[in-house]
């Protein structure tokens, strides 16, 4: 296509990347005092934050409650000013409730819900533009900051594929292009698949190449969560006094 | 009408609080529009306060909604005067283009004395924020074209000097105090909002609460909230400057800082 070329003949892409390569994660846990748990994620310039309650309490309708799993509660809500033009309501449109579904679902297949029966897990995801992934990830930490248990890290990543070749994380531009997308929501330790999402035409022939892509990809961000729990545990226990 | 696609202004501020946490995100976002009809050679500010769930699991929803009204009403009521921001540098050409600022303000964690901090991150963002010059363009059959200057760093900044801020006394006893903590917030029935400006000005005065005040309590209070006013527009002043006079390579203050 004219204009934008998304990867190069010498295979580097626009922001200079190779064709596996994540751009930049930083991220830091217990950013907030008040919260049971939160985490803050930049990768490249999307910037995530999470923050949990729970498990406490049912609030609202006695109703909802379940005999025996807690109920995980998502929310997801981008700023106003992180879109290229403003949008008028931080969350309660369709994207934002359809991350927060998506969200729901993710979580609920990563956390031991059948050890908090009759209780609720609040997740809020404030996002600068986000992507499902840099949510996804955010959220991990803030559940692992705040003490539940998990089966295992929930590291999510996109990938996209052009000319023959899968990218994996996809930045704004990329994504802009219009070319198919896959986000998934990976289980390291196991392998297993949270979540997985297609948008655009794709040939059957050429998903395994983008699926492996995306999941070497999320394994690699795990690497980097990884780190970053241990870090910030290391950091706890000295202050403890351990 | 306009064929070009305007770039916007936007600077975001981190305003940290030091014990307490009140953690507040503002951003500016300048977009071209047509100016009210009764002030037709002037822009205007919009304000979005948007009470984020991550505060408090109540806020989810729209739990956050009365909340959020209520301090953007405060904002529109405090910057509702002549004197605290020039609308007219706002206007591109009269009755048909103008700048219209949009400020939201994301609330993340409430610590206590939110109007307070709202109020000086709120100030910070507008002083730094950049709006691109455009200039108008007529030809001959009079339809007009507005241009951007090709110079990405020539942009107008707008005067601050008499944005005033919000400070808040809560009266504890027979006694009051400023900048309080939650925990403050919770033994207080009764408050007063004063807004000052730099020069000790009261632009707006509100009280807040199920409790009641003695008038003279009242004017104790303004006293020192325009005491403690003037104490507040100096400092951040001072650190406002301080940040700009570091120049393009300075630390960005973020979470991960």
């Amino acid at each position: 296509m004219a204009g934008l070329e998304l990867l190069s003949d010498q295979g580097y892409r626009v922001d200079g990347r190779r064709a596996g390569e994540l751009r930049k994660i930083q991220a830091r846990m217990g950013v907030f005092a008040q919260a049971d748990g939160s985490a803050y994620i930049e990768q490249g310039n999307t910037k995530a934050l999470a923050v949990v309650y729970g498990p406490h309490e049912i609030r609202g309708s006695r109703a909802r409650a379940l005999p025996d799993r807690a109920l995980v509660n998502c929310q997801y809500s981008s700023a106003t000013f992180s879109t290229g033009e403003r949008k008028r309501r931080p969350h309660g449109d369709r994207k934002s409730c359809e991350m927060g579904l998506q969200l729901r679902q993710t979580f609920e297949a990563a956390i031991l819900t059948q050890l908090h029966p009759r209780s609720q897990i609040d997740i809020y995801v404030q996002a600068d533009g986000g992507t499902y992934a840099a949510c996804v990830n955010a959220a991990t930490l803030a559940v692992l900051d705040a003490g539940i248990p998990m089966r295992d890290f929930v590291c999510a990543c996109s990938a996209g594929f052009v000319d023959g070749t899968a990218l994996a994380d996809l930045s704004h531009v990329e994504e802009a292009a219009g070319g198919p997308q896959l986000a998934l929501a990976l289980l390291p330790a196991s392998g297993q698949i949270a979540l997985l999402e297609m948008d655009a035409r794709l040939h059957e022939d050429h998903l395994e190449r983008v699926l492996e892509a995306a999941a070497q990809a999320a394994r690699d961000v795990h690497t980097l969560l990884d780190r970053v729990v241990r870090q910030h545990v290391r950091e706890a226990s000295i202050l403890l006094g351990d | 009408m306009a064929s070009v696609t305007l770039s916007e202004a936007e600077k975001v501020y981190i305003v940290h609080g030091v014990q307490g946490h009140t953690d507040i995100l503002v951003g500016v976002k300048a977009e071209m529009g047509t100016p009210k009809l009764e002030k037709p050679n002037e822009g205007y500010l919009e304000f979005f306060v948007d009470c984020s769930a991550s505060a408090t699991p109540e806020f989810e929803g729209r739990g956050g909604d009365d909340l959020g009204t209520e301090i953007a009403n405060t904002l529109y009521r405090i910057f509702n005067n002549k004197s605290s921001v020039d609308l007219k540098t706002l206007c591109i050409s009269p009755r048909e283009h103008c700048w219209v600022l949009y400020v939201d303000v994301l609330l993340l964690e409430c610590g206590g004395n939110l109007f307070d901090a709202i109020s000086i991150a709120v100030k910070a963002a507008l002083f730094n924020t950049r709006i691109p010059r455009v200039r108008v363009l007529e030809d001959e059959e009079g339809s007009k074209d507005i241009e951007l200057s090709d110079d990405p760093y020539d942009c107008i900044r707008l005067s601050v000097e008499n944005v005033p801020c919000i400070v808040t006394l809560c009266k504890i006893g027979y006694r009051h105090v400023v900048d309080a903590t939650l925990q403050e917030e919770a033994c207080s029935l009764a408050s007063l909002l004063v807004s000052v400006t730099s020069k000790g000005v009261v632009t707006c005065m509100r009280k807040v609460g199920k409790g009641s005040l003695d008038p003279e309590s009242i004017f104790e209070m303004m006293e020192t909230g325009k005491r403690v006013g003037k104490v507040l527009h100096a400092s951040l002043q001072s650190v406002v400057h301080k940040e700009e006079s570091l120049g393009p390579k300075r630390q960005k203050v973020g979470f991960l800082g």
